[in-house]
Order: C-alpha cells, then sequence, then structure tokens
C-alpha cells in the first residue's frame, strides 16, 4: 500500500467556536483592501522606462547623473525654461504596470453599479444597458468619425441624429428638437434659454419671474436661476400634486413661465398640467416641463398634447444610455410650434438624399431667430447611436411597454412596503415610476439615511434620501421596468427588515454599514474638516544625492 | 438688554444702539451639524430683511437675514474656525455679527421670546 505523505485531507467546515481574527493585510478573500494611489507609488517607480531627458526633474536619479556628466545643461539653448525648470521631481507616484493594473481593478470591485445589482435611485430611471447599444456604437463608422470631417463621408451618422430626431418628436408630439444638450440640466437651460428669446422676440424681456412648484426636480429652480431670472416656489397640494389654484393665482406680466416636473417628484402625474399650461399660455408664458421621468409614460403620453412647450429627455434615462459614472449623458429639448424658431443650432435635415449639418454658415431663415449654440458640435453621437438602437429594438409597441411594466413595478414595491413604512401618497392612488416612503414611525433617534445604510449592508444601493423636500425624511424608490419580479421581492424582504430594524430601534442599524469596505463615515467631520489634498506623512529628502 | 426673534429663525439682542445677531436654538436643531459659516464684514450695511450671512450643514446651506437695518460692526470670527458653535451654543457664544441699528423701530415688528417659543411650538 501507499501512503498519503502529505498529510493532505479533505477538510469540513468546523463550527465556529470564537471571533475570526482580523487579517494581516486588512483583506477579506475577495474584498480586498487598496491603499491610495500615493501611498503604494513611490517617484522612483516607472510602468515605463524612456530615455532620460537630462533634467533632474524628468528623470529622477539618472537624471541626475546625465546633468553631472553635462553640467552646462541647465543653461544651455535646449533648456528654454530659464528659471522655472524643475529642480526636484514633483512627487507624483509611479507603479509599475501590474501594479497600475491592480490598483483600478480593486478600486473597481468596490463599485456598485447597474451591472452588479439593483440601483433603486428615485428619478433617476437606472435601467440595464442593453449589450447590444453598446455593439452598435462601436461599429467604426459611428465610433471612429470625427465632427469635422466633410458631412458626405459621415451620412450614415447624420442619418442616425436625423432618425433618432425624428422618433423624439414623434413620441412627445412636439414640432422640433435640439438633440446638441449634453445632460438634464444643460436640457433644461436650453429650454429656459429659448423661452427667454421667445420672450424678447415678443418685446416681452421684462418678464423676469419663472413659477417652479415644490414637486419639481431640484435642478429646475438652479437652472431659471442660472439663466437669469427669479424663481417663486408654488405649493404642492396634501395629494403630492401642484396647487394648480396657487399656480394660476400667481400668474400676470411679471412670469415668464413655469418649470414643471411630470410625473413629478412624488412619483404622481399631474393630471392638470393641460389646465395649467392653457393658464400660462392666457397668461403670455410659457411652460418647462422636466423629461427626467419620461420614462413613466413614454408611449402613453405625449407632452405636446399638455400643452408643453419645451421639455429635454434624458438619453441615460428613459432610452437606456449609461448612467451614472457610465456616461456621458445626453439631454436634447422638444420644442413646440411657439419655441420652435429660437431653438439652437445644429440641425440635421434631409435635403433630397443628402443628410445636411445645419450650422451657422448655412442656417437660413428658418434658424434666424435661434438663440445660439449650446455646445461646439452635435452632440453626444454616442449616446445618439445606443439610444436610437434602443428604440428600434424596442418599437413603438415595446416602448409602450416599458413604461407600462415601469408603472407596474413601482406600484408592486409601494404597496407591498406600505404597511411597513409610511407612503404619504399612497392614498392619491397608483403611482407612476416610483415609489415614495416618509421616515413616519421610525423609533427615536432613526432617520432614513440608517434605512440607507442599512441596505448597503445588504448589497443594494439606497434610495434617493431626503427628496423630495415636500416629505420627511422622503425615500424615493424607482425600480424601472428591468427589474424582475424576483429581484422586486428581495429587495422589498430587504428594506422590509431594515425598515423593522428601525421601527424597533436596533443600534447595530446606527452603526451600518458593516460589511462594506468603509463602516459609517463622519459626514460632519469630513465636511467640517475636509482633506482635499494628500500630504506625504513623512516626506523623503529628494533625489539631491 | 433685550432679545427679539424673528419668524426666519433669527434673534437679536439690542443693547443700547448694537444688535448682537444670532440664530435660534430651534434652527440649529432643525439644520443639524453645521459645517461653515460665512459672516458678514465689518462696514458693511444692511437692511432689514437682507441676506446677512451663510449657515451650512451637512445637507443644506441657509441664508441668514438680518432682522434690523444698520451697519456691520463684527462678524464672529470665532464661527470660521469652529462652526459647530453654532450646534452647542446657538443663543450665545455661536452669535453671528454685530450692528449698529438705523431705525430701532424695525424691533416692533419683531417676537419677544413667549412670542417666538408659541411660534416654534405652532411649526
Amino acid at each position: 500500500m501507499s501512503i498519503n505523505q502529505s498529510g493532505w485531507r479533505p477538510t469540513s467546515p468546523e463550527a465556529n467556536t470564537g471571533n475570526v481574527p482580523a487579517s494581516v493585510t486588512g483583506n477579506k478573500a475577495l474584498m480586498l483592501e487598496e491603499a491610495l494611489i500615493f501611498e503604494i507609488g513611490d517617484s522612483h517607480t516607472t510602468g515605463v522606462d524612456f530615455d532620460t531627458f537630462g533634467s533632474p526633474a524628468n528623470a529622477g536619479a539618472q537624471g541626475t547623473k546625465d546633468a553631472a556628466r553635462n553640467p552646462g545643461f541647465l543653461l544651455s539653448q535646449e533648456n528654454k525654461l530659464g528659471g522655472l525648470l524643475r529642480t526636484a521631481p514633483i512627487g507624483l507616484p509611479g507603479l509599475s504596470e501590474p501594479e497600475t493594473v491592480r490598483h483600478y481593478t480593486r478600486l473597481s470591485r468596490q463599485n456598485y453599479g447597474i451591472d452588479l445589482g439593483f440601483f433603486p435611485l428615485g428619478s433617476c430611471t437606472m435601467k440595464h444597458n442593453p449589450r447590444l447599444n453598446e455593439k452598435m456604437a462601436r461599429l467604426p463608422g459611428f465610433s471612429d468619425v470625427h465632427p469635422l470631417q466633410p458631412v458626405d463621408t459621415v451620412q450614415g451618422a447624420l442619418e442616425v441624429i436625423h432618425q433618432l430626431a425624428h422618433w423624439l418628436v414623434t413620441l412627445t408630439g412636439m414640432t422640433s428638437v435640439a438633440m446638441s444638450p449634453k445632460a438634464g440640466a444643460h436640457g433644461e437651460l436650453c429650454g429656459i434659454l429659448a423661452i427667454r428669446a421667445a420672450l424678447e422676440a415678443k418685446g416681452e424681456g421684462a418678464r423676469k419671474i419663472i413659477l417652479v412648484p415644490e414637486s419639481a426636480h431640484g435642478t429646475n429652480p438652479a437652472t431659471a436661476a442660472f439663466a437669469g431670472y427669479s424663481v417663486e416656489d408654488i405649493p404642492a397640494t396634501a395629494e403630492g400634486r401642484v396647487d394648480t389654484a396657487a399656480l394660476k393665482a400667481r400668474l400676470g406680466p411679471d412670469v415668464a413661465g413655469v418649470m414643471i416636473t411630470n410625473p413629478n417628484t412624488c412619483g404622481l402625474f399631474e393630471r392638470d398640467m393641460r389646465e395649467i399650461s392653457d393658464a400660462v399660455h392666457a397668461a403670455g408664458g410659457f411652460v418647462y416641463c422636466d423629461g427626467a421621468n419620461f420614462n413613466a409614460i413614454v408611449g402613453r403620453v405625449r407632452p405636446g398634447d399638455l400643452g408643453i412647450d419645451a421639455m429635454h429627455i434624458n438619453l441615460h434615462k428613459t432610452f437606456s444610455t449609461p448612467h451614472g459614472g457610465g456616461g456621458p449623458g445626453s439631454g436634447p429639448v422638444v420644442f413646440s410650434e411657439a419655441l420652435t424658431p429660437y431653438a439652437p443650432l445644429p440641425f440635421v435635415e434631409k435635403q433630397g438624399d443628402q443628410f445636411v449639418l445645419i450650422e451657422e454658415e448655412n442656417a437660413d431663415e428658418h434658424h434666424a431667430g435661434s438663440f445660439g449654440r449650446m455646445v461646439a458640435f452635435h452632440g453626444q453621437m454616442g449616446m445618439f447611436t445606443r439610444a436610437l438602437t434602443y428604440i428600434l429594438s424596442h418599437g413603438a409597441d415595446g416602448l409602450r411597454q416599458v413604461s407600462e411594466d415601469a408603472v407596474l413595478n413601482a406600484n408592486y414595491i409601494l404597496r407591498s412596503l406600505d404597511d411597513t413604512l409610511d407612503a404619504p401618497f399612497g392614498p392619491s392612488g397608483p403611482c407612476m415610476h416610483e415609489a415614495l416612503f416618509s421616515d413616519s414611525g421610525l423609533a427615536t433617534g432613526f432617520s432614513t439615511i440608517d434605512i440607507a445604510k442599512g441596505l448597503i449592508d445588504e448589497g443594494f444601493h439606497p434610495m434617493t434620501m431626503y427628496f423630495p423636500l415636500v416629505v420627511h425624511g422622503a425615500m424615493l424608490v424607482e425600480p424601472t421596468e428591468t427589474e424582475s419580479k424576483a429581484a422586486l421581492d428581495q429587495f422589498i424582504a430587504a428594506l422590509r427588515s431594515v425598515a423593522e430594524r428601525a421601527k424597533a430601534g436596533d443600534p447595530s442599524l446606527k452603526t451600518a454599514p458593516h460589511f462594506a469596505p468603509r463602516a459609517r463615515l463622519d459626514e460632519t467631520l469630513a465636511a467640517r474638516k475636509p482633506v482635499l489634498v494628500w500630504k506625504d506623512p513623512a516626506p523623503l529628502a529628494q533625489a539631491a544625492e | 438688554m433685550s432679545r427679539y426673534f424673528t419668524q426666519d429663525h433669527e434673534w437679536v439682542d439690542v443693547d443700547g444702539d448694537v444688535g448682537t445677531v444670532g440664530i435660534s436654538e430651534y434652527a440649529q436643531s432643525q439644520l443639524g451639524d453645521v459645517v461653515f459659516v460665512d459672516v458678514p464684514e465689518a462696514g458693511k450695511t444692511l437692511s432689514k430683511g437682507d441676506e446677512a450671512a451663510v449657515v451650512e450643514s451637512v445637507k443644506a446651506a441657509s441664508d441668514v437675514y438680518s432682522p434690523v437695518s444698520g451697519t456691520v460692526i463684527e462678524g464672529n470670527a470665532a464661527l470660521t474656525d469652529d462652526s459647530s458653535l453654532v450646534n452647542s451654543d446657538a443663543e450665545a457664544a455661536g452669535w453671528f455679527f454685530k450692528l449698529t441699528l438705523s431705525d430701532p423701530s424695525e424691533l416692533d415688528s419683531l417676537m419677544d421670546e413667549a412670542a417666538y417659543a408659541a411660534f416654534v411650538e405652532g411649526l
């Protein structure tokens, strides 16, 4: 017989009999710790070695030797920097290539994204980004073009912009669309600038007030102020909608327009939208609609039918292009007939069988009133390709199902949790794309932040917190249509468990998260004493050997 | 010396023609941990209701309005170094600025301590 000399035996787990000691490295198996790049790098390591240039600043110790061999270098004609030449390294961290790759890969594993799990941020529409979009956007004919190429060499790219524009105008029932704005708030600014241009053209530039309901997005008042308007709040009703009577009462010759988010941040459809639009128009103003929540109504409601004059569409929300760090965003703005003459350049038009870029040089009288430009070139081409791919792969019927499923999912969350969490607008009827809860009923000392931190331990990105302001301790949950029932059930079970701990006053929830790479951070200390620049704890003598 | 309050939760202590302005204990409790305070410089002229200072907590930034008209004598430099004074001692060491009152009759429109307590009770 042969003897097992290695001593190996298969192991079985034994009962955990005590505290597990912390690991020497700080790593927890696949949860890897990672120091700051300044702490792991040094100024003498490089990923790639180049010939030394001869300056000690550029080449460290080797350069010092070169300079020593050629003492005249620092004074020579080659050195055009005069007294500005660095005499010591600037202290950028140097790492070898594998160290660099590991550094960023390890950091990326501490990230959370839509490809890892459910991302229920309210009013953010964090939906799945279909891989077909990526495949199309990477076709060389789209990905390798330059905005200054002759237009006859980019006819396909221009056709994509033209087709997408057609879809956006059709889905919204509007007259035209400016494709160039680069994100939601940029789109808002575009819309408000068009309103300003239209008012000035009518000789009514003295209108200086923009009305913003409390249920609107936080960016709306910021946009209006940035465009030079004074902002006045319009209260919300007890059921979470715009107080139409209060809004109508405030209309007058000093009001330039209103900015309304529909569906609003309470997750409700503004039923009085048509009545509000008619009243604003009768008073000589314009209606801007924040289209960030368009996912709830796409294919079902055309904002143009509600009397809206301008609305941005977040391609990175409704039309599934990457969102939140994976961007860039893209926020085309659709316009009513009244605002179309003032829309910014450029446009793509089809003339015969050619697609033409309408810019300053060739803009005819149709665009004479244009207020100018939002961007240097034509917008986020990569996002246009992805959004059109999404639209064409869904079709009109598929997009209609998108909003239906998104609303169904949100209502499933609302009604599954309204026995545990307070749903202030639950009695207002079904919600749209997002479910809204308050912190009412939590134990003394417990707030929404504790529930959010508890959700991190459960492996979810927290929902939108403390917004909208009209609800105390608001929790705004938007599931989107891309979550399965199983995923929703798991989230509901997790949120219920965390909420029950908060209602029972579980002290361990006050220190959550416990399983994240970092435990609860001291937000107050971070804000009072922010450390914005890394400082070498023990500076080494510089390379002046 | 007497103390007056505004509906925007500022207080002002008046001693002769000098007023000392801060935010109320109720205001600091609603703001949460204060992390930054910007106080006006001496010499600045303020009208009643003007934005006089800025107070920032972890979650929100708010304007502090001047409860009365006057000329700023001094901003509380201690708040620049330690904004937590607003939380720990809102109605004394956490004062924001002192000013010379230009129209003491404006005080008539403010609340006294009891009226403010009743006002807060009703919020």
